[in-house]
Formats: C-alpha cells, sequence, structure tokens
C-alpha cells in the first residue's frame, strides 16, 4: 500500500511534466492543426537555458532557481516565436503534410545543432550547478520530507507546485484575457475569426510564445529530476507527452493535462512491475487502445464530417 | 512473343539487374554498398508510397515493419541455414528469398494486425498510432533474448547482391504500378481524392485502405530482410521513428503519388546521404537544413513538374 502511494506520487510528478508538453502540442494544434515535433526540442532547449541560465541566475536558492526557470521559460518563448516566423509562417495555406515535414526538419536541425555547438556538446551533462562550498547542488534547494513511511523529495513538491501555478496561469490567459478569447476564436475557426477582425498571425505568435514557454518550463524541471540532459534528451518525452495530448483529446487543454497526468502515473507504476522494461511502449499502448474506443481522445468532441 | 509494356520493362530490368550483378566482384565495394542501399530505399520508398501518397493515408511506423520483416527474414536463415547442410550457393539462391518472403509474409500480417483497427482514424491520428506502433515493435525487439535484445542480432550471413536488391525494387515498383492501374486499384486514388465521395460511390474505403497497408508492409518487410542480410547485423535502435521519417522524407520530395518521381527521391537522398559524409559531423545539420529549404521552395515534391490538384490532406 505505501509502496503504491510513492509510486502515485512519483508519477504525479513525472505526469505534471509531461502535461506541460502536452499543453503545447495541444494549443499548437488547436490554431493551426499540425503537430508540431519541433516542440520536444523545444523542451530540450529550456533545459539547457536553465543549465546556462542557473550559475548566474543563483540557482541554489528558491529564488535563484524561480528566475532560472522563468528565464528558461523566456528563451524558449523567443525560440518559438521565431521558429514560427522563419520555418512556418511562410508555408501558411499549403497542406500540413508540408508543415509536417518542415517540423521534422527544424527537429533534427536543433538537435544536431545542439550537438554541434561546443557549449552543449553531444554527451550527457549533470543538472547541477557549483555551490559557494565548492559541492555541486541542485536548482532548488533539496530536502526530503517523510510522511509515516512516505517520501516525498523537494524536488517533487515544486514540480507539482510549478505545474499547478502555470497551469492557473494558462488557464486565466485563455479564458481572462483578450488574446486569450482570440485563441480560442481562432482554434473555433479560423476563418471567421479573421473575418471578425482578429489578427491570426499574432495569434498563432502568442501561441508558439505560450506553448513553449511551458515546454521550456517542463525541461528545466524534467532536468532537475532526472539530473542529466543531452540534446536527445527530448525526443521520448515529447513523443509521451504528445500521445498524452492525443489520449485527453488533441485541441483540448483539460484533456492535455488529464492526459500527461495518466500517462505519468501508469508509466511509473508499470516500472514498479516486473514488465519495467517495458514502460517506454505503455504510453503507446494505451494511445492505441483509446484511440481505438474513443477516437477522439478521453475528452475531445468528434467533429462529424460535412460534406 | 510480345509482352505489355510494363511487364517488359520488369524484365529488362530484372535481366541488367542480373548481369551487372555477375560482374559485381569487379566494382569498387563502397559503390556496391551504395548502389545496394539505393535498391533497398526505392523498395521502402515505393511500397510507403502506396499507403502515403496514392492511397492519402499517413502511415510513421514504416521502419516498424522494416524491422519486423528484417529480423523474421534473418531469424529464418540463421537458425535453418547451418542445419541443412547444403552449400552457399543454394543458400543464397533457395533458401534466402524464401527468407524474404517469410519477412514480407510476417511483417504483412503485422501490417493487418495494425492496420484493420487503426485504419478507421484519419489524418493525424493515424499518423501517431503508426508511429506508436513502430516504437512498441522496437521495445519489444530490446527485450525478447531470442533475437539478441537490445545488444542486437548478430551474424546475419551476407546473401544479399545487387540482384536481389534491384529486382526486388522492380518487383516492388511493377506491383505497385500494377495494382493502381487495375480496375480494382483506381479506388485507392478515389480514396485519396475524397473518401466521403469513394464511400457514397460505394467503395469499401477500410478494406483498400487496409490493403495499401498490408501491401505496403508486405514490401518493407522484404526491404528489411534484404537491409539485414546487407548489414549482417541488425539492431532494434535502427528501427526506430528516425529511420520511418527518411522513408517518408523520400516519398514526400518525391511528390506524394508518383511513381518516378519517388524512385529519383530515394536515389538522391541515399546518394546525397553519402555526399554528405565528406561533410563530416555537420552532416546531419546540412541534412534538416535542405529539408527544411526543400519543403519552403518546393513542397509539391522535389520531381513534380506539372502542377496536380493539391489534394486536401
Amino acid at each position: 500500500m505505501t509502496e503504491l502511494l510513492q509510486q502515485l506520487i512519483n508519477g504525479l510528478s513525472l505526469g505534471a511534466i509531461y502535461a506541460l508538453i502536452a499543453l503545447g502540442y495541444t494549443m499548437v494544434y488547436g490554431v493551426l492543426r499540425f503537430i508540431n515535433f519541433a516542440h520536444s526540442d523545444v523542451f530540450m532547449v529550456g533545459a539547457y537555458a536553465g543549465y546556462f541560465l542557473g550559475p548566474k541566475l543563483g540557482a541554489g536558492s528558491i529564488g535563484g532557481g524561480v528566475l532560472t526557470l522563468a528565464g528558461a521559460m523566456a528563451v524558449c518563448a523567443v525560440l518559438g516565436v521565431v521558429i514560427e516566423k522563419l520555418a512556418y509562417r511562410p508555408l501558411r495555406g499549403r497542406s500540413n503534410l508540408t508543415v509536417l515535414i518542415t517540423a521534422i526538419g527544424v527537429s533534427l536541425l536543433l538537435q544536431n545543432t545542439g550537438q554541434k555547438i561546443k557549449a552543449v556538446g553531444a554527451n550527457p551533462r549533470a543538472f547541477q550547478f557549483p555551490g559557494p562550498d565548492g559541492m555541486t547542488r541542485g536548482l532548488f534547494p533539496e530536502t526530503q520530507l517523510h510522511f509515516r513511511s512516505l517520501t516525498i523529495s523537494s524536488n517533487q513538491v515544486i514540480v507539482l507546485v510549478v505545474a499547478v501555478v502555470l497551469l492557473a496561469a494558462l488557464w486565466w490567459i485563455v479564458h481572462r484575457t483578450r488574446i486569450g478569447t482570440a485563441m480560442r476564436a481562432m482554434s473555433f475557426n479560423a476563418t471567421a475569426s479573421s473575418l471578425v477582425g482578429i489578427n491570426n498571425d499574432a495569434v498563432i505568435s502568442f501561441t508558439f510564445a505560450l506553448g513553449s514557454a511551458l515546454a521550456g518550463a517542463g525541461g528545466v524541471l524534467y532536468a532537475m529530476n532526472y539530473p542529466s540532459i543531452d540534446p536527445l534528451m527530448g525526443t521520448l518525452p515529447g513523443l509521451k507527452a504528445f500521445v498524452a495530448a492525443v489520449l485527453g483529446g488533441i485541441g483540448n487543454l483539460p484533456g492535455a493535462a488529464l492526459g500527461g497526468l495518466l500517462i505519468g502515473l501508469v508509466e511509473t507504476l508499470v516500472s514498479g512491475t516486473r514488465v519495467s522494461t517495458y514502460r517506454d511502449a505503455i504510453a503507446f499502448a494505451i494511445l492505441i487502445l483509446i484511440l481505438m474506443f474513443r477516437p477522439a481522445g478521453l475528452l475531445g468532441k468528434l467533429r462529424v464530417e460535412k460534406v | 512473343m510480345v509482352l505489355p509494356k510494363s511487364q517488359l520493362w520488369l524484365v529488362v530490368v530484372l535481366l541488367v539487374a542480373g548481369g551487372v550483378s555477375a560482374f559485381s566482384g569487379r566494382i569498387d565495394p563502397y559503390v556496391l554498398d551504395v548502389a545496394m542501399g539505393v535498391g533497398i530505399a526505392i523498395t521502402q520508398a515505393s511500397s510507403l508510397n502506396l499507403i502515403n501518397g496514392f492511397t492519402g493515408q499517413f502511415s510513421l511506423g514504416h521502419a516498424g515493419f522494416m524491422a519486423v520483416g528484417a529480423y523474421s527474414s534473418a531469424m529464418l536463415t540463421t537458425t535453418l541455414g547451418p542445419k541443412l547442410g547444403v552449400s552457399t550457393a543454394v543458400l543464397q539462391w533457395v533458401l534466402f528469398p524464401a527468407s524474404l518472403l517469410l519477412g514480407g509474409l510476417v511483417a504483412a500480417l503485422a501490417g493487418l494486425a495494425v492496420g484493420a483497427p487503426s485504419l478507421r482514424l484519419k489524418g493525424d491520428y493515424l499518423a501517431i498510432v503508426t508511429l506508436g506502433f513502430g516504437e512498441i515493435i522496437k521495445v519489444i525487439l530490446q527485450n525478447v533474448d531470442a533475437v539478441g535484445g537490445a545488444r542486437g542480432l548478430v551474424g546475419i550471413p551476407d546473401y544479399t547482391n545487387l540482384f536481389w536488391t534491384f529486382s526486388v525494387a522492380a518487383v516492388t515498383v511493377y506491383v505497385v504500378w500494377g495494382l493502381l492501374n487495375s480496375t480494382y486499384g483506381r479506388g485507392f486514388l478515389a480514396v485519396a481524392d475524397d473518401e466521403v465521395a469513394a464511400e457514397a460511390m460505394g467503395l469499401n474505403t477500410t478494406r483498400y485502405k487496409i490493403t495499401a497497408f498490408v501491401v505496403g508492409s508486405f514490401f518493407a518487410g522484404v526491404a528489411g530482410g534484404l537491409y539485414a542480410h546487407l548489414k549482417g547485423y541488425l539492431n532494434p535502435g535502427g528501427f526506430d521513428f528516425n529511420k520511418s521519417i527518411e522513408i517518408v522524407v523520400m516519398v514526400i520530395l518525391g511528390g506524394m503519388g508518383r511513381h518516378v518521381g519517388v524512385i529519383i527521391a530515394a536515389i538522391v537522398l541515399v546518394v546525397l546521404n553519402e555526399t554528405l559524409r565528406s561533410f563530416g559531423e555537420y552532416r546531419m545539420i546540412l541534412y534538416s537544413l535542405l529539408l527544411i529549404v526543400l519543403m519552403l521552395t518546393r513542397p509539391q515534391g522535389l520531381f513534380t513538374w506539372t502542377r496536380r490538384k493539391p489534394s486536401a490532406a
């Protein structure tokens, strides 16, 4: 029982990270109807941004950690907007497949450029920072919290708190601001939204900034809990987060969060069993099952095709 | 005897492949290796073209079916081969084609198992299910010790030669071409053009999609068998998402649903990949940049000169 609870907590914190990445996929899909394959590499850039900004912004204290997180999110937001401007905007109105392949190209470019830059390099690096006493330390101060026989690391708490804060902020932006209303209008009907005077390009840029910032936060949090980063680190979490987005119903924000949590939980529970080596396959197996019985995902609405 | 033009082409290619193959001892081994890679790439790209190009579906799991075929055929030749006690020539000309056929059939079965339930899905969803299937295959192969697990399968005899690679490529192109130009095969194009309209005309669209998927998977499996006996070594990691993407790129650069364009794209990409080797570590950066630039400038495919009605996909 204790072990199950322990696994649930571990799963929740992993799932929260998947949820953050999944939201980026789902938002971009909502406004542009295409899978942004480069998203997983924005996540990777987020982790590296945290790695390089950390020492300058005072990693190791709570304030420094929050600053580093915010810095990484800002870097990723800019990167997301630049990618959209240079690679996707010229293809507006072309077939989805063309944009999809371009996204794959951008993804490969980020991965391989990362491996070639001296400061980044192909080898994994430890996501730790030099402390004043010469010892390495994590991004936030670390302790273990004990409840009876449960052990919760402070990092897991931080992941959950950050995720909840960001999700709340996102909810507020999408439902309570003008630009959020514009985003929802555009995902409902892009042609109609431009007819009522919404600048679709601005909305798309904003969506990319928002989604990429979340991916950046996800990258830093992921790196913090699995303290090793490399240029290819985004691929697997990215794929799983994408699966989470589809699982919840792509284009649906609460669905992406729910899907992320589910994938994280199931994956962690499977890791604790004898078939733990199959854990990377489990996310996809669930996805296939869900899509067979609820093709629009858990919370998605099936659109009736009109002729 | 007068054969229809298409069959004449097939016979000519088979004869040329056999003829050139007889002199393969005199060809530079490196060139030979690249040439065989080209043959396998043509098989892969043409078979995926049937699914992604002509039938308008979007599979991202072609490498998974290739892996199924590669492992099945390699298991047959490595386990049964030594026990038969016959000469290498017999193995290469009898057991090897049988193993390729087995690889194709097992891959086709896998295609049926994946396609039948998932082809009800459309577009991006189908892409993601096939991608998921490819990943599952990889993880299973990494965990099954009988096929070497994560270490990979070693000691596969090198039966693949120019004749086999190009015969298979020619047969694949011929079958795909013949299928599409048959009365039945027009249905594939109808499904790609407008699924709802095709259904309204009484076509069983799901069945067409599954057929395309199974035939495409069959040839992916055969290509996998060729690949296994070319490299002599199989590693589950080699059949990942990036491998599927590589094949998808060939189909898209060739112009979805074009026979000759896709063949040229397969040749160009394999040769390009080799040429870029001289740039060493910068190869993949150049490759990805080229991909982006090509998509921005020639999204209709590199070798498509006549304008075609933009498809809804």
